[in-house]
């Protein structure tokens, strides 16, 4: 199972759930993405946009609306929420989490190479 | 284990839930500070009994779905469509029928887009910001252009009724316009008319509502007539009630505008030590100088 962003290790949150967390968000004043990929792989950090980010909401029903488009399109993919944070000295992503998965998940392994002088090299596959 | 469920209670009280909720405060500000409008008052004060009901009903685990409150508010220029729209948020908001209680006031502009595949997003992206609390749409019929079929507005009107349906709970579409072109509006969209469970009609005031309201305002801004300038605005408003383009509560307001700058023109030219009183008297003259009086 891939774990990555908040709220990973935990069974999937229901809807009621995500409204609380994205309440969270747009009460902080973040703009809320939502992404979706089918390469879940930690190195690829660009996922595709599900429309564009979403300013000046003030109640999370509108983005449930999106993120259940989102899965009707693209039901065996990740989805996944992310709250930006403009306010300076942030400028970054501030809270993500996974809000779908595909039925089956990917395996990923950490691969070793031997190189000169006893180097290691690692890979995930 | 469960835990033994409350025991729902056989009464509750009305009283104590109407004060909890605030609404008679906001229903009575409605009250003083909307002058005239009965009709459009005692529809809104129905609309607050029956969420009031509701919720009572709801603490005794009665089960009513919510009902649909999409309203259309229809009158003449002036009437107080758009004010009486942003207290009807706060008393959905005081009821919690709605979570934030906000106003969006849109118009055709910021829901139509310009090129195939524009509208979709920009009517979404509207809902979404009006989402928990109210959406306010003035000149509705302007979506609809019957002259022009390859007009973007049709598809506006689709998503905002698929959302009008879906998404009872989470936003309250308020259409505005004159009457006429309402009632063509909806011809055209019957869909439309069935989906809105209120039609409003707002009534032109009265001359005795317009003097009424003419002096609100300018106690708002710390004016106050001579009581010669109240008469003289008396026959002022009969006056310009004859004339074309008449609009309401929002004429009262731009001839109030006019006689500030005349007052403060003539206070410029006498000149000298002004009084308080001075200041924020309107005096007759300032009013008779109209072109109205003509």
């Amino acid at each position: 199972m891939i774990t990555q962003g908040t709220f990973s290790f935990l069974p999937a949150l229901s809807n009621e759930q995500i409204l609380k967390q994205l309440k969270y968000c747009i009460d902080h004043g973040w703009a809320v993405n939502v992404e979706y990929t089918d390469d879940p792989h930690p190195r690829n950090t660009y996922w595709e946009m599900w429309g564009l980010p979403m300013f000046d909401l003030r109640d999370p029903a509108g983005i449930l609306m999106e993120i259940n488009a989102c899965r009707k399109t693209h039901p065996e993919t990740y989805i996944r929420v992310s709250a930006f944070d403009n306010t300076k000295g942030w400028e970054s992503i501030r809270l993500s989490f996974i809000v779908n998965r595909p039925s089956v998940e990917r395996q990923y392994r950490l691969e070793r190479t031997e190189v000169a002088s006893r180097q290691q090299r690692y890979a995930i596959r | 284990m469960s835990e033994p469920a409350a025991p729902v209670p056989e009464s509750v009280d009305l009283d104590a839930e109407r004060q909890g909720s605030g609404i008679d405060a906001v229903l009575d500000q409605l009250d003083t500070e909307l002058v005239g409008l009965v009709p459009v008052k005692t529809r809104i004060r129905e609309i607050a009994s029956l969420l009031l009901i509701d919720r009572l009903r709801r603490k005794l685990e009665l089960s009513a779905a919510s009902p649909t409150l999409h309203m259309c508010f229809t009158g003449n220029p002036g009437t107080g469509k758009t004010t009486v729209a942003q207290r009807m948020a706060d008393i959905l908001h005081r009821l919690e029928y709605v979570r934030v209680g906000h106003v969006v006031s849109v118009t055709r502009d910021d829901l139509v887009g310009q090129y195939i595949g524009h509208t979709a997003p920009k009517t979404k992206e509207v809902i979404k910001k009006a989402m928990g609390g109210v959406l306010f749409i003035d000149e509705a019929y302007y979506l609809y252009r019957p002259e022009n079929e390859r007009d973007y507005g049709q598809e506006s009107i689709e998503i905002l009724l698929q959302v009008m349906e879906n998404h009872r709970d989470d936003l309250v579409v308020i259409l505005a316009g004159y009457k006429d072109r309402m009632d063509k509006f909806f011809q055209s969209n019957p869909g439309m008319r069935s989906r809105i469970a209120h039609h409003i009609d707002f009534p032109d005031y009265e001359s005795q509502e317009l003097l009424h309201i003419g002096k609100l305002m300018l106690a708002e801004q710390n004016y106050q007539f001579t009581s010669e300038a109240e008469s003289v605005f008396a026959e002022y408003i009969e006056r310009r009630r004859q004339q074309p383009h008449f609009a309401n509560a929002r004429s009262i307001r731009n001839a109030l505008d006019r006689a500030r700058f005349r007052q403060a023109g003539r206070l410029c030219q006498q000149g000298g030590q002004l009084s308080r009183q001075s200041l924020v008297t309107i005096e007759a003259q300032d009013i008779r100088s109209s072109r109205v009086f003509d």
